[in-house]
């Protein structure tokens, strides 16, 4: 790895200065299971690597039933997924940031760097387009919140300006009747990235035969994360049905722009795509209806 | 940039100071410049897990930790598993059933292993087996690893 300065950052307001003081050359690290072998592999530059992991609002997980969930960007996969609150409220989010690598990968990635990483196939992201989740970004002039959805702009690259961090992902609290679920297909049973990952969440009515609203995301089918508002906009207002999952399970489908590469095909991913989005839903719809 | 760094640190048990370079692998340190070479480097991506030790209590990928980043704090590598009354009853378990044939990636088995039992003194197969996916061993097959590590787990029990 190229020669580098390290410092451990004490405030968002400490890195912020160092970002802009520092010509693009600075890189945030958090576990750096992504960022280091990048360094190591030339496929990222970086003069500084500012930790941020000592930062106690980057690391903290807070829950209120009125204003919903807040993870630090910063808080590693496992305080997140071993988060008692967590588990409870948004046991989708879990589906999701569980699957990112093994424990010792667990134990020092981060949701924030998952996205500020922008893979397409990154897990915690489609999961978290569905639960509808802000990322909050701040610069030394200003914070400003971005929809999840928005953040990845291509492979590699996401929507923070120079100058700014990526300080927390906030999720909206859990509505009545509401459930979610994450899942991928990969060719062993851990330790692996998706082939093509799939999100739903769903809102019932009271008597929990109707969907009120629905979201449906989709992760390694296409540059950035995929968000098909088609697939939930389809089965809003609609009785649930087999016929209704299948068909927005067959839209979740034709919005997916797959490549073939050495994980798959485009034609496998494309079935894929069917088969997890009707899973998703119907594992959403179960939660919603045990909610 | 080329600049040493002062680190201190304690490192199985003891206290330790060194120089690094900010770019530098906590793994490369162990080796290289501490002379605690029980981790290995596999793929030095953090796919293997030859490398692993337990910093403040989590299991780690030294391959993707920086040397700077352990300032003030606790490791434990392999070389810290045994004690001075005689080998961890995981030592013993992995010799016991052959758990190992190259050796190379054991270091990392142990080490992780020892991270899961101080968690969950009692696992279960499929915890055994979900907890160490993030070890390769490309000879036993893993059945004999995952044996001593069930074994292990009741040996300790006895003894608390």
């Amino acid at each position: 790895m190229q020669a580098l300065d390290y410092i451990s950052a004490g405030s968002v307001g400490e890195v912020v200065g160092l970002l802009a003081s520092s010509n693009g050359k600075a890189r945030i690290l958090v576990g750096g299971t992504d960022l280091l072998v990048q360094l190591r592999e030339h496929r990222r530059n970086a003069d500084l690597l500012i930790d941020v992991k000592n930062i106690a609002e980057l690391t903290t997980i807070r829950y209120d039933s009125q204003v919903g969930l807040w993870i630090g960007a910063a808080t590693a996969c496992f305080e997140i997924c071993h988060n008692k609150t967590v588990s409870e409220h948004y046991p989708g989010l879990v589906d999701a940031i569980h699957l990112i690598g093994g424990v010792q990968i667990q134990y020092r990635a981060s949701v924030g760097g998952n996205l500020c990483n922008a893979s397409p196939a990154a897990d915690s992201i489609p999961a978290l387009i569905v639960h509808q989740a802000n990322c909050i970004v701040a610069s030394a002039n200003r914070t400003r919140t971005v929809p999840v959805e928005e953040f990845c702009l291509a492979p590699g690259k996401n929507a923070l300006q120079p100058g700014e961090l990526l300080v927390a992902v906030t999720v909206p609290p859990p509505r009545e009747n509401f459930g979610a679920h994450y899942l991928r297909f990969i060719p062993r049973n851990e330790m692996d990235i998706a082939v093509v990952g799939a999100g739903a969440s769903v809102i019932l009515d009271p008597a929990k035969q109707k969907i009120l609203s629905a979201r449906v995301a989709l992760g390694a089918v296409a540059a950035t994360p995929l968000f098909v508002e088609e697939a939930g906009t389809f089965l809003s207002g609609k009785e649930i049905s087999d016929e209704r999952i299948r068909e927005a399970a067959r839209i979740a489908q034709a919005a997916a722009r797959p490549i073939s590469d050495l994980r798959g095909t485009a034609e496998h991913r494309r079935r894929l795509c069917t088969v997890l989005t009707r899973r998703a839903l119907e594992k959403a719809i179960e939660r919603a209806r045990n909610s | 940039m080329n600049k040493k760094v002062r680190v201190q640190a304690t490192i199985n048990g003891e206290d330790v100071e060194f120089l690094c370079e900010s770019r530098q692998s906590l793994l490369e340190v162990l080796r290289e410049t501490l002379g605690l070479t029980g981790a290995k480097e596999g793929c030095n991506n953090g796919n293997c897990g030859a490398c692993n030790v337990i910093l403040d209590g989590a299991l780690v990928n030294s391959c993707l930790v920086l040397a700077v980043e352990i300032d003030g704090r606790r490791v434990t590598t392999i070389e810290g598993i045994a004690t001075a009354q005689g080998l961890h009853p995981l030592q013993e378990k992995f010799i016991a059933h052959a758990a190992l044939q190259c050796g190379f990636c054991t270091p990392g088995f142990i080490v992780a292993s020892k991270a899961l039992l101080d968690q969950n003194p009692n696992p279960s197969e499929s915890e055994i087996r979900e907890w160490l996916a993030g070890n390769l061993c490309r000879c036993t097959g893993y059945d004999r690893i995952v044996r001593a590590v069930m074994d292990a787990s009741q040996v300790q029990e006895k003894t608390l």
